[in-house]
Order: C-alpha cells, then sequence, then structure tokens
C-alpha cells in the first residue's frame, strides 16, 4: 500500500544527503546554509500546496502564518521576566521549567520562555488563528477569498511592522538556538550547519510523507472532489466547509512550524518574512510546480528559494518572481513540469487572433 | 481647539478618500467590462506622480501632468495588450495572480527608474505654506484640486458612459459580452478602453494629490487593497458608490490615527475590507444577489 | 410510513414562485417520476430535497425525520443520494476515484488519519476501492475506471455519475434529468438500467422531460406545472388525465 511513496521520499533523502556530501567535498559547506532556509520555505510552500493546488482555494497569505510562528517563538524565547520573578504566575512557570534561565548578549542571564513552551505557543496561536479567520474566510470564493487573505496577510505585516515590542522594521533578534533532541539543535552556528541541513530537509520529507498519505486517501479525494465540482462533493457527503477548514489550518501550521524553525536557526525573524511579496512568492512555486503537485511544488521551491538566497537575481528578486508568476500562469497554468511544449506553441500561433467562439 | 482638529483630520481624510474613491473607480471601470479586479490598479497611480515630476523638470505642470496621463493610458494599453488580450476565459485565480504579477513589475521597473526616494509635484497653486480659510478651518487649495478633480472624473465618466456611442458600447460590452460582440461591437478594444480609462483616471489622481501625499515606487499595493476596499463597500461596480466608499475610508483611516499608533492604519482599511467580505460583500450600495453571482 | 413525504413545500425567487404547496409521497421499492413542463419546478424541488435549498415552508420528510433545510452533506448521510441535470463530475481525477468519492458516506478516515496512513484505513481504503468497482461493473464501466472522468463521452459520463451516486448505497435515489442529451437506443437503456437499480432495492425519484422514458418504468408518476402539482397517480391514469394533456399539448387537442 503505497509503496511508490515511501520509495519516492527516501529517494529525495538519499538526494539530500548526496548534495551534502558534495558540498562539503566541494568546499562550498556555505551552501547548506542556504539549502536549510530553501527547506524551510519549501514547507511552508508544501502546505500551501495542499491548500491550494489540492483542494482548489486561493491563499494570499501564507507568509503571514509563517510569520505568526517566527514571531511567536522569537518573541517568547527572546522575553526577560527576570524583574518579574517574584510574581506568582512567573515562579509558577519558572518551577515548572516552562520558563528557563539562558545567556542573555550582555553577559547576564534571563528569563525566558523554554523554546518547546513557545513552540507550542506559536502552534497553538496559529491554529487558533487559522481557525478563527478561516471559519468567516473560506466561505468566499474567488477574488473575495484571494483579497480576504491578502487582508490577513496583510494585518499581520502591520502589526508586526509596526509594533515596538515586536521589533517594528528592524523585527527580533538575539533568537536562542533551540534543542529538539539531545545532540539535535537548530541554531545558528557554523558547527551546527550540517545537523541544520538535515533537521530542515527531514522537515521536508516528513511532511511530504504525510501529505502525500493524505492526498491518497479519503480526505485527499474529499480535498480533490472539492476542487472539482464543490456542490457535486457536497451532494456526496462531504462536508465542505470543514474539510476547507481543516484544510487551511494545516496548511498555515505547516508555514508556522517552518517559521519557528527558521526563526532558530536565523537567529531572528523581520516582517519582511510576512509581506505580501512573501506570499506572492509562495503561490508562485505552487504555480509553477503545477497546482495539484507536491512534488512540482517542491522542485520548484528548491530551485527558485535556493538560486534566490545565493543571491543569483540580484536586485531583481521580487521581479523575478513576479515574471516567474506571469508566465506560468500565461503560459502553463497547470505548471511548468504539464506542459506539452508541441501544443503550447500551437496555441500560442492561435492565440494571435481571436479563436471561434471567443469574443 | 479640537473643532479646528476634528477639521483637519476631516480634510486629511476627504483628500485621500479621493484618491481611493478614484481608484475604486477604476476597478469597477475594469471590471465591469471584463470581470477582472485589475490587482495592478495602484501602480498606475504611481505611474502618473512620478511621470509627472519627471516631466514637470521641463514642461509647465499642466503639460507635465497631461503627458503623465497620456503616458499611464498608453502604459495601460500596453499592460492589457501583452497580458491580458489573449487569454481565453482565464479562471479567477489565474487573473489575479497575473495582476498582482504586473503590479510588482511595474512596481519594480518604477523602483530602477526612479529609485526609492519620494517624490512630489509642486502645489498648484501656491505652495505648502497657503491656506485658504473655510469657515474658519484652513484647507490647502490643494485638497480643493483634489475634490474637483474627483467630482470632474465622476462627472465626465458618467457623461461618457451615459451619453456618448463609445460609453453606451463599453456598458453593452459590460453588460453581455457575447451580445455586444454580435451587435458588432469590437470587444476586446473594449477591454483595453477600459484599461486605458482607468489607467487614466488613476494617473490623474496621482498627480493631484502628489503635492500633499507624495509618490514613492511602492505606494501601489496599498492602494490597490484599499481601492478594492472601496469598490466592494461600494457595491462592486457600483461607481457614485465607489466614491462615497473612498471619502468613508478615507475619514475612518483618518480619524484612526486620533485613538491608534500611525503605525497601525493600514490595519484599519483591512480591517474594514474583512468585515464588508465576512458581513455584506454587496457593500452597502450593491445589489445582493448580483453579488453572490457575480463570485462566480 | 412513505420513504419521502413532502408536505405542502414552497419555494420562490424574488418574484417567481417556483414550487407552490406540493405534496407527495414516495413509497420504499417504488420509482416514482416527477414530471412538467421546462420551469415547472422539478429541478427546484430536487434542489429542495437534496438540502441545496431550504423551503419557504412545507416539510420533507426522509424516513420520517425533517430534512428540510438541512445541508447537502448531511442529507446524503442519512441516505440520498443525487445526480445532477448538467453532469457535475471531478475534474481531474479518474472515473473511478468519481466514484469512490460517492462512497464518501461509508468511510471514516479523518485527516490525522489520513496523514499517518494509519493501518485500519488500509482495509477501508481497500473496502471503498473494491466495492467502487463492484458498482462500476453493475453499470458496465469497469473498462472506464482509469479514465479522467471529464473526458469520457456524454453517456459515459452520465453513467459514471449514476455509479457515484450509488456507491454511497443510498436508500433514496434522486435523478435528474438522466436521459438529457440521450439518443433513443441511450434512453432506453437508461431505462433498463434504473429498473435494475430498483431491484437491487433502491428507491428511485426521477425527474424527466422524457415522457416516454418515465411511462416505461414508473410506478407513480406526479406531474408538475407552474410549480404545483396537477396529477400524481400510476403511469395510466397520468396519461389520461385532462389536465395534464392540456399542460403539454395546448389547449386545441385535448
Amino acid at each position: 500500500m503505497g509503496r511508490a511513496r515511501y520509495a519516492q521520499v527516501a529517494i529525495l533523502v538519499g538526494v539530500a544527503v548526496a548534495l551534502q556530501l558534495l558540498a562539503q567535498a566541494g568546499g562550498k559547506g556555505f551552501y547548506l546554509t542556504q539549502l536549510t532556509m530553501t527547506a524551510y520555505y519549501t514547507a511552508a510552500a508544501l502546505g500551501l500546496c495542499l491548500f491550494m493546488g489540492y483542494a482548489g482555494q486561493i491563499s494570499l497569505g501564507q507568509a503571514g502564518f509563517f510569520a505568526v510562528g517566527g514571531y511567536t517563538s522569537a518573541y517568547l524565547t527572546t522575553l526577560d521576566l527576570t524583574a518579574r520573578r517574584g510574581e506568582a504566575l512567573v515562579g509558577l512557570l519558572a518551577r515548572a521549567q516552562v520558563l528557563v534561565a539562558r545567556p542573555d548578549p550582555y553577559g547576564g542571564e534571563a528569563l525566558s520562555v523554554h523554546p518547546w513552551a513557545a513552540f507550542a505557543c506559536a502552534v497553538a496561536l496559529t491554529l487558533a488563528l487559522a481557525y478563527a479567520v478561516g471559519v468567516p474566510v473560506l466561505r468566499l470564493k474567488g477574488h473575495y477569498l484571494a483579497m480576504a487573505t491578502l487582508g490577513v496577510g496583510t494585518i499581520v505585516y502591520s502589526v508586526v511592522l509596526g509594533t515596538q515590542r515586536f521589533g517594528a522594521a528592524d523585527g527580533l533578534s538575539g533568537v536562542p538556538p533551540f534543542r529538539l533532541l539531545p545532540g539535535v539543535t537548530v541554531g545558528g552556528s557554523a558547527a551546527l550547519r550540517v545537523q541544520n541541513y538535515y533537521v530542515a530537509w527531514g522537515l521536508v520529507a516528513v511532511s511530504m510523507l504525510l501529505f502525500l498519505n493524505l492526498v491518497h486517501s479519503r480526505v485527499g479525494r474529499a480535498l480533490r472532489a472539492i476542487h472539482g465540482a464543490e456542490d457535486a462533493a457536497s451532494a456526496m457527503g462531504v462536508h465542505t466547509a470543514r474539510v476547507k477548514l481543516h484544510a487551511f489550518a494545516l496548511s498555515a501550521t505547516m508555514a508556522a512550524v517552518a517559521g519557528v524553525l527558521l526563526t532558530h536557526f536565523n537567529g531572528g525573524i523581520g516582517p519582511s518574512e510576512s509581506s505580501i511579496m512573501k506570499s506572492v512568492r509562495y503561490v508562485a512555486i505552487v504555480a509553477v510546480g503545477g497546482m495539484g503537485s507536491l512534488w512540482g511544488t517542491l522542485a520548484a521551491s528548491a530551485v527558485l528559494n535556493f538560486l534566490s538566497l545565493r543571491g543569483t537575481f540580484g536586485t531583481l528578486d521580487d521581479a523575478v518572481f513576479a515574471a516567474v508568476l506571469i508566465l506560468v500562469m500565461l503560459f502553463a497554468p497547470d505548471g511548468i513540469l504539464a506542459v506539452d511544449v508541441r501544443s503550447a506553441l500551437q496555441a500560442l500561433s492561435r492565440r494571435a487572433r481571436p479563436s471561434k467562439g471567443e469574443v | 481647539m479640537l473643532v479646528e482638529l476634528f477639521f483637519q483630520y476631516l480634510v486629511a481624510g476627504l483628500t485621500y478618500g479621493t484618491i481611493y474613491a478614484v481608484v475604486g473607480i477604476g476597478f469597477n471601470i475594469i471590471y465591469n467590462t471584463t470581470g477582472i479586479i485589475n490587482f495592478a490598479q495602484g501602480e498606475f497611480v504611481m505611474l502618473g506622480g512620478m511621470t509627472a515630476v519627471t516631466l514637470s523638470r521641463f514642461l509647465p505642470l499642466p503639460a507635465a501632468i497631461g503627458g503623465a496621463v497620456l503616458a499611464a493610458m498608453a502604459a495601460g494599453a500596453l499592460i492589457e495588450v501583452t497580458f491580458i488580450r489573449w487569454l481565453s476565459r482565464p479562471s479567477v485565480l489565474r487573473m489575479i495572480i497575473i495582476t498582482i504579477g504586473i503590479s510588482i513589475l511595474v512596481r519594480e521597473g518604477a523602483l530602477l527608474a526612479w529609485g526609492e526616494g519620494v517624490r512630489s509635484l509642486p502645489y498648484f497653486t501656491g505652495d505648502e505654506m497657503t491656506s485658504l480659510s473655510v469657515r474658519g478651518v484652513h484647507v490647502s487649495p490643494q485638497v480643493l484640486w483634489a475634490l474637483a478633480t474627483c467630482l470632474a472624473v465622476v462627472l465626465v465618466l458618467g457623461a461618457f458612459f451615459r451619453f456618448t456611442l463609445l460609453g453606451r458600447e463599453m456598458r453593452a460590452c459590460a453588460s453581455n459580452r457575447v451580445a455586444a460582440s454580435l451587435c458588432g461591437i469590437p470587444t476586446r478594444n473594449m477591454v483595453t478602453l477600459s484599461f486605458v480609462l482607468s489607467a487614466g483616471i488613476g494617473a490623474l489622481a496621482g498627480c493631484v494629490v502628489s503635492p500633499i501625499t507624495y509618490t514613492q515606487y511602492g505606494m501601489g499595493a496599498g492602494l490597490a487593497i484599499k481601492g478594492f476596499t472601496v469598490a466592494i463597500l461600494g457595491g462592486l461596480g457600483n461607481s457614485p458608490g465607489a466614491v462615497a466608499g473612498g471619502f468613508i475610508l478615507g475619514v475612518l483611516e483618518s480619524f484612526s490615527i486620533w485613538v491608534m499608533p500611525t503605525a497601525y492604519k493600514d490595519a484599519i482599511s483591512i480591517s474594514l475590507l474583512l468585515a464588508i467580505l465576512f458581513l455584506r460583500p454587496s457593500g452597502l450600495f450593491g445589489d445582493r444577489e448580483a453579488a453572490r453571482l457575480k463570485e462566480h | 410510513m412513505a420513504l419521502l413525504e413532502l408536505g405542502g413545500v414552497s419555494k420562490r425567487f424574488g418574484g417567481v414562485q417556483a414550487v407552490k404547496d406540493v405534496s407527495f409521497r414516495v413509497e420504499k421499492g417504488t420509482i416514482k417520476a416527477v414530471i412538467g413542463p421546462n420551469g415547472a419546478g422539478k429541478t427546484t424541488l430536487f434542489d429542495l430535497v437534496s438540502g441545496f435549498l431550504a423551503p419557504d415552508s412545507g416539510d420533507i420528510l426522509f424516513r420520517g425525520e425533517p430534512i428540510q433545510g438541512r445541508p447537502p452533506h448531511e442529507v446524503a448521510a442519512r441516505g440520498l443520494s443525487r445526480t445532477f441535470q448538467h453532469i457535475r463530475l471531478f475534474s481531474r481525477m479518474t472515473a473511478l476515484e468519481n466514484v469512490m468519492v460517492g462512497r464518501h458516506v461509508k468511510s471514516r478516515a479523518g485527516f490525522l488519519s489520513g496523514m499517518l496512513h494509519l493501518p485500519w484505513t488500509w482495509r477501508e481504503e481497500r473496502e471503498v476501492r473494491e466495492r467502487s468497482l463492484e458498482v462500476m461493473e453493475f453499470l458496465g464501466l469497469s473498462a472506464l475506471s482509469g479514465a479522467e472522468a471529464t473526458s469520457l463521452s456524454y453517456g459515459q459520463q452520465r453513467a459514471v455519475e449514476l455509479a457515484r451516486a450509488l456507491a454511497s448505497e443510498p436508500e433514496l435515489l434522486l435523478l435528474d434529468e438522466p436521459a438529457a442529451g440521450l439518443n433513443m437506443r441511450e434512453t432506453a437503456e437508461v431505462a433498463r438500467l434504473i429498473a435494475r437499480v430498483r431491484d437491487r432495492g433502491v428507491t428511485v425519484l426521477v425527474v424527466e422531460h422524457d415522457v416516454s422514458l418515465v411511462m416505461g418504468i414508473s410506478d407513480e408518476i406526479a406531474v408538475l406545472s407552474y410549480g404545483r402539482k396537477i396529477a400524481d397517480a400510476d403511469p395510466r391514469s397520468v396519461q389520461k388525465d385532462p389536465e395534464v394533456v392540456r399542460v403539454y399539448l395546448g389547449d386545441e387537442d385535448a
């Protein structure tokens, strides 16, 4: 049952390992940093692929959820509650190990939230937000849905940009490393580089597996049915509102988890992570990879994000994503991998004149 | 003192309201003719202001503005012909994504051409210190220029759509494209014309408010969202409604600064957008049934 | 107790009274047809029964329980399934996958169990697949299971939609103009199919434009005109009803 899936994911892991060894051998160890960041952005894109590609919905607010995750963990782990140690609640949390001491940048000690607790808060907050926002938003369709999700993302952006507590334009920095397991820590130091690479791509591999499983299951069919013909899906017993909502929450949570881990890896986060441009990038990646294709999204994300992070596009970074987006939407709306080159060329010559029946 | 402050905020709100209103009208023109929500609408405002500033260096102000409007119209036509014209029955998602992509490209192009700096046109009459006293309230004459322009746009467009052959043809196209085509109306050109018109009025608005609000390469995206909010608030497709919506949003935003840090100003308009979408997507003056149908 | 019972159901849209005070019963194990000229309110009636619309007034009882105003997925869960006048197959899915969605109400796997691919879901998936193939075989569609549903011919698509509706093992099947767009031979085939479905124990309520189709297979026929029911009896009697004749043929040759 689903043996092909496991093989495919195993190949992915194999490729990741090969890349890492190659980079090490070629003396380009610093590539790993960019590949690690690429992995986290890819995870967020995969979540969006599930929601947009399979369920056929629109979300221009994925970056907002990524930022909610990142900012929550950043804020909580950089708090300093030492001054309030005397308070009952603070004392209780400290004893429960929810609040822990960590070395602060000035050589002293700060009392902040334990990264695991912060992570849990980030996920909980994201879920709450996704469900709260999702209920009214997902009743909308077409451009109303697009605008509403865009609006949600923009509110997140405005809030983090405009609030001093969240670092305003500078964002939050000094985020401590996140010790996942003994010996596995997510953090920015060079010594942890290889570890972090595997944690990041491990996240991607696990997500791929979970999502592939989902897509080939009863829920996956329900999602695709909603995309294909929503009222018929409803007539066949699919609780369309609830399924869309769960898919939305899942997509958002994926972005938030990636956001948390990337924030610990980078040691900080800035408002640009929640910008419209970032949301558009996620959409561009899902579109290029083929709306309903998890592997396509993975490939597109890996390539585009890595090149972008390496600075290949220079100052034209945003423009490149926009151009890619437009080109794909104009010529290959089902994604690049689905393009049949010959028929595309035929279509191109036909499009120069109005075709029969088109007004 | 308080009353004076109130009126200052009100006037500021009305000033911004004119841009929002005009962007909203621009949305409506294109939406009515094509069913497309043109996310690049805000960029026309930016282009208008920026081009006028550049032209004003060697042309007298009226000529600079005229040139800017023409340039924006040309840009609108170019965009339509290059990207929109040859799509056959595109899905809503595709169109949204394409126009977002276009707006980003235009913005990046503007960044390349004009840099990050903030520009502004000179005041049409007097300078920033000039102010008229209207019943004890000090108002810059530029504000009156803005309001007058908005009014002129509404009136001229209204007359155009009502009384000219071309205007009626566009309305026919908006109402039923196939039927219009069967009547011999060149619907493809009507689509181009709708982009040209929207670009033109956007650019004009951009010029007239530039002295007060300044112009910068990145101002388009925010305007697009607010313009969309305004268009929906007034009922999508309903231009007088958009004007009302524009002023409502402008004033609301302006007064929000009174009670909330400026940084959250954008969040206000977006919250308004969300509230409308959730509670009354047909807007204040729109047709409920039509709104539900148009969603698809 | 009738399987389906409508009592005084009415629905208006703006100025149009689409359905006016319609009452009838559908007995278990029978085939009942609803006929009437265009605009008589037949599809509106279906939408009301299947939960896509809520009546302004009146009750709709399924197995004695009120279902008026309940959403479509809930109505489906109770054992009522339908097809659509304009084929609504799921694009980007194969014929088999379409039919498997029909089995949604008879399966349970959710998001978490789906993602984790829990062992109990393996058995459920297998069962869903086998039952779906069974239904397709019953309708002679086995060869088409791997084809992309919307690429099939019109007649084949209609059959797939029927298979999808049957996959949920409904007690009551609503068929909305099953013969629309089919030629005479295909229509006869559809009639045979409906009879076989009834023989499997499924009660059928069919809306149809093609009077000859329903005359042959129905146990009872209800006739609608401008939203009102003007006749409700066995085919023979309905054929002879002067009101029915007038509505269909006009006043001249009654």
